[in-house]
This record gives C-alpha cells, sequence and structure tokens, in this order.
C-alpha cells in the first residue's frame, strides 16, 4: 500500500528529506507531501551580510519560489498547519489566503490531512517579548537585529544612520540559530566600521552567556585574541533578561547592566506556535527527539528535524541537512521493510559550518557528539569557501545533492 | 553522597556529547524554564563543565547542590534560587 508521507516546513531540513524522498521511492510505494506556509524557501546565512550590503528584499541569492526547489514529484501544499493530532495522524491546515491558488491546494481554503509518516520540520522562530521591555516582532529602531529580512534592513539602516558611539552586540536567550553569527557579525561589524572612517569613535562590546566567548573551548581560544587585537570589548557570563530602551540599558540574569548607543540583539527563539499548541513541545516549544533516530519522543511514526528538534546542537542548515540524509534512509528503510545496517539511519550529531572572522577570513568548524572541532587558522581560503558555498547553495543543497 | 544521589529531581537535561551549544547553555535552559526552588540534574562529559558550571551557578546566586562522578561523565544538580 502507498505510504503517505507527509512533511511539515519547507525550509533546508524538509525541502531536502521532500527532494531525497523522491528521488528514491517509486509513487507506488509512497507520496510525499510537504506543506509549507510561505509558498519561498529563504536562505537565512545572507541575513548575516544584509546590513553590510545592497541586497535587496526580493534578492535571488535570499528568496525563491519554494516549488522551483522541489523534485516534481513532491505534492506541495502551501498553508497554515493550525492543529496536528498524532492520536488520529491527522493534521489541520488553512491555506494562506491569496496563496490558494498555488499547486496541490485545490483552491480549498482549510483542509485535513491524514499520514502515515509524519516528519516535523518545522523551525524555530524569534520571540523577542521573551525578554523584558522587548514587544513582539521587529525593533522599529529601539533595538536591532538580522533574524528576519525586515530585521536585517533595519539594522542596515540604522547602521547608515550611526556616527560613533557605542555598539553593543549580545545574545539575548539560548538556543538561537547559528551559533557563530553573533561573532562572524561583530567581525564584519568592525571591518565595516573601519572602511566607514568611524572606527575611532565607535567603541564595541561583545556580550556572550558563556564562561568564555564563544560555546566551544577550541573556537573560544581561537576568536579570543582576534577580539582583543580589534579592540572588541567582550563580558562573558551575560544572560541578558531586560532591556531598557528609553534609558538604552541592556541588563543580565547575573545583574550587570551594560548600557549603548546601538544595540544589536540576537533575540530568544522558541519553536513553532502549532508545536507549542498542539503540546508536543518542551516549554520553549522544542520537539524531545531521540538523538540517534530523530523520532519524536512518545510518538509512533513521528519524526523531528532541523530547528525545531530539541537536540544539542547547533540550530543551523547544517544539521538539518546532514539529519534530513540520516532520516531519509530511515524512513526509505521502513517503508520497504528494509533492515538498516550499521550506523545507516542514525544521525551522529554531524554539523559543518564556517565562521567568518573578519579582513576576508573565515575558519570551519566540523564535529559530531563525539569528537569537538579543530578549527584551522582563519583564512582567505576558508572564506572564499563560505562564499562559495553561499552561490552553490541554491542549486545543490536543496536538491539533496550535497 | 547518597543523599544527594536520592535527592528528587524536577528536570534531567542528557547534555552528555554536546560541544555546540554545550551543556552550560543546556543547563542555563532549563533554569530558565524551571519553577523557583526546582531542581536540574545535568548530565556532561565535558571536561569544561567542571569549571564552567559551578562558576556560572554561584555567579548567577543559583546553589550548586552537587556534583556526582558516573562512569564517563559528570551529574551537575542545582536549585533555582529566584
Amino acid at each position: 500500500m502507498t505510504q503517505r508521507i507527509l512533511i511539515v516546513g519547507g525550509g533546508v531540513g524538509g525541502t531536502i528529506l521532500a527532494n531525497v524522498l523522491a528521488r528514491t521511492l517509486h509513487s507506488d510505494e509512497a507520496r510525499i507531501t510537504l506543506i509549507d506556509k510561505t509558498s519561498n524557501h529563504v536562505y537565512m546565512p545572507t541575513w548575516l551580510y544584509m546590513p553590510f550590503n545592497q541586497m535587496e528584499a526580493q534578492g535571488e541569492h535570499l528568496i525563491r519560489p519554494e516549488r522551483d526547489l522541489l523534485n516534481k514529484h513532491v505534492h506541495h501544499v502551501v498553508g497554515q498547519v493550525t492543529s496536528i493530532n498524532t492520536k488520529n495522524r491527522e493534521l489541520h491546515i488553512e491555506h494562506t489566503e491569496g496563496q490558494d491558488t498555488i499547486l496541490g491546494t485545490g483552491g480549498a481554503r482549510e483542509g485535513t490531512y491524514s499520514y502515515d509518516y509524519l516528519i516535523l520540520a518545522t523551525g524555530a522562530r524569534i520571540a523577542p517579548a521573551d525578554l523584558t521591555g522587548l514587544g513582539e516582532g521587529e525593533g522599529n529602531g529601539k533595538w536591532n537585529h538580522f533574524y528576519s529580512t525586515e530585521g536585517a534592513l533595519q539594522l542596515r539602516q540604522a547602521l547608515q544612520e550611526f556616527d560613533g558611539g557605542r555598539i553593543v552586540v549580545a545574545v539575548g536567550g539560548i538556543p538561537y540559530r547559528c551559533p557563530p553569527a553573533p561573532l562572524e557579525f561583530t567581525f564584519l561589524l568592525e571591518d565595516w566600521l573601519q572602511k566607514r572612517g568611524i572606527r575611532q569613535r565607535t567603541e564595541l562590546q561583545y556580550l556572550f552567556p558563556l564562561s568564555r566567548v564563544f560555546t566551544i573551548e577550541s573556537v573560544a581560544e581561537m576568536v579570543t585574541p582576534l577580539l582583543e587585537e580589534r579592540n572588541i570589548g567582550y563580558t562573558t557570563f551575560f544572560n541578558a533578561e531586560s532591556v531598557d530602551t528609553e534609558r538604552k540599558v541592556i541588563a543580565s540574569m547575573e545583574d550587570e547592566e551594560v548600557p549603548y548607543d546601538l544595540l544589536v540583539l540576537i533575540p530568544p527563539h522558541r519553536g513553532a506556535k502549532v508545536i507549542e499548541e498542539s503540546g508536543l513541545g518542551d516549554e520553549q516549544g522544542w520537539i524531545p527527539t531521540d538523538r540517534n533516530t530523530l523520532e519524536v519522543k512518545g510518538q509512533e511514526h513521528v519524526y523531528a528535524i532541523g530547528d525545531a528538534t530539541d537536540l544539542p546542537v547547533s540550530k543551523s542548515g547544517s544539521a538539518a541537512h546532514f539529519e534530513a540524509k540520516v532520516l531519509a534512509a530511515r524512513l526509505i528503510a521502513a517503508v520497504r521493510g528494509d533492515e538498516l545496517k550499521g550506523d545507516e539511519g542514525s544521525y551522529d550529531g554531524e554539523v559543518m559550518c564556517f565562521l567568518e572572522t573578519g579582513r576576508n577570513k573565515a575558519t570551519q568548524l566540523v564535529f559530531n557528539y563525539e569528537h569537538p572541532p579543530r578549527p584551522p587558522h582563519p583564512s582567505l581560503y576558508y572564506h572564499m569557501e563560505k562564499h562559495l558555498f553561499n552561490l552553490a547553495y541554491w542549486h545543490i543543497v536543496p536538491q539533496g545533492l550535497v | 553522597m547518597s543523599e544527594l544521589s536520592t535527592m528528587p529531581i524536577n528536570k534531567e537535561i542528557d547534555a552528555r556529547g554536546s560541544f555546540c551549544p554545550g551543556p552550560l547553555m543546556e543547563l542555563i535552559r532549563g533554569i530558565k524554564s524551571l519553577p523557583v526552588n526546582g531542581v536540574l540534574a545535568v548530565l556532561s562529559s565535558d571536561l569544561g563543565s567542571i569549571r564552567d558550571i559551578p562558576a556560572w551557578v554561584g555567579k548567577a546566586k543559583h546553589e550548586m547542590v552537587g556534583t556526582i562522578q558516573e562512569q564517563g561523565y559528570t551529574r551537575f544538580i542545582v536549585r533555582k534560587l529566584h
């Protein structure tokens, strides 16, 4: 009998998984459906660079139609999942206004979809209201971030208007997407201030929750001297608790206050609303997930990948990418009734990412549950490799070719 | 020791093999979602945790209830005080 495989989320993980399954399984073995709320695929690493360049909100390096990235055998549904019932194995969907003519929805406003296998690739969302003093949504100039297209564009504007003073870059909550991004942003910002000729009258301060400037010791050891030689101040053990946008002060759980003229905050994150509302997540909406099999704990035939999980790995496209490949092998075996051999279909915590260190240099982090990274000395080579990866992304990653 | 190992735990986080974001991040995240006076256990195989976790718990003014050495990892028990 044809198995119904339902994937919720059209980010890196959901898209790769859908494409690998559709390419491997015959249509009489499985019907692959991907439900996606916006109909567009956004390459989020672009946000890091947008405050410093002229890329537009509709730029083709940032956003493309999801349908164009999907294998033709993937049934693509555009709509918001409003409830998930794992007991009856069904989802309820409201099709996004104005999107109901898009292929797959048949013109209906809402619908119920049943599944044999459900994969939650629902991602993370920013939740600034989790910090006292910040409302929902964008900062509207009172504080800034680069964790959405709109946020990155507002930050670009704020930087254009900035003419010296104190810039604070702070991590506002744990966990957040792309752990290296705050450091990368700080280094790129320092370069940008130099180029604009206002570095001399700008004080830069980096605030981080841990005892060192990055989560991983070997990386912190490499990066700390770079901060020092560029005269970037840093405060560790700073877990942001509140922001006073009138007094322009950020305060921590550890009872410290830091004043700013321009605040770049990595906002607190949560899992998708529908995960919280369906009772499938923990207090922050992350899905309890088996670290190897990627099964959702306490459920049958339900899996989670990418930022949506509570796994102790980076919330990053890279982790989602590796997880999608592993889960594809597991699902293909399940549909065909094949045995998994060795560590096939088992995620080992693998992540590979870059860390921009400014001055047109970068390093690379490769690690898994067992082995911490040994980052090479920052060089032009890794900076170029990251740049090429960003360009190549659209042609090789969503398709599951790498 | 026996008192420590039988202490009621409100939440346990298995952060073994976690390099990024790491056991201390998991602990801080766990603390945030715990009620005041709640007790959290964090399992870590990262040697740096032996230094980092008590240092942060002290700085953030929570209570380091104790640590238990297990085979290949350490169990850190922390009470949220405020």
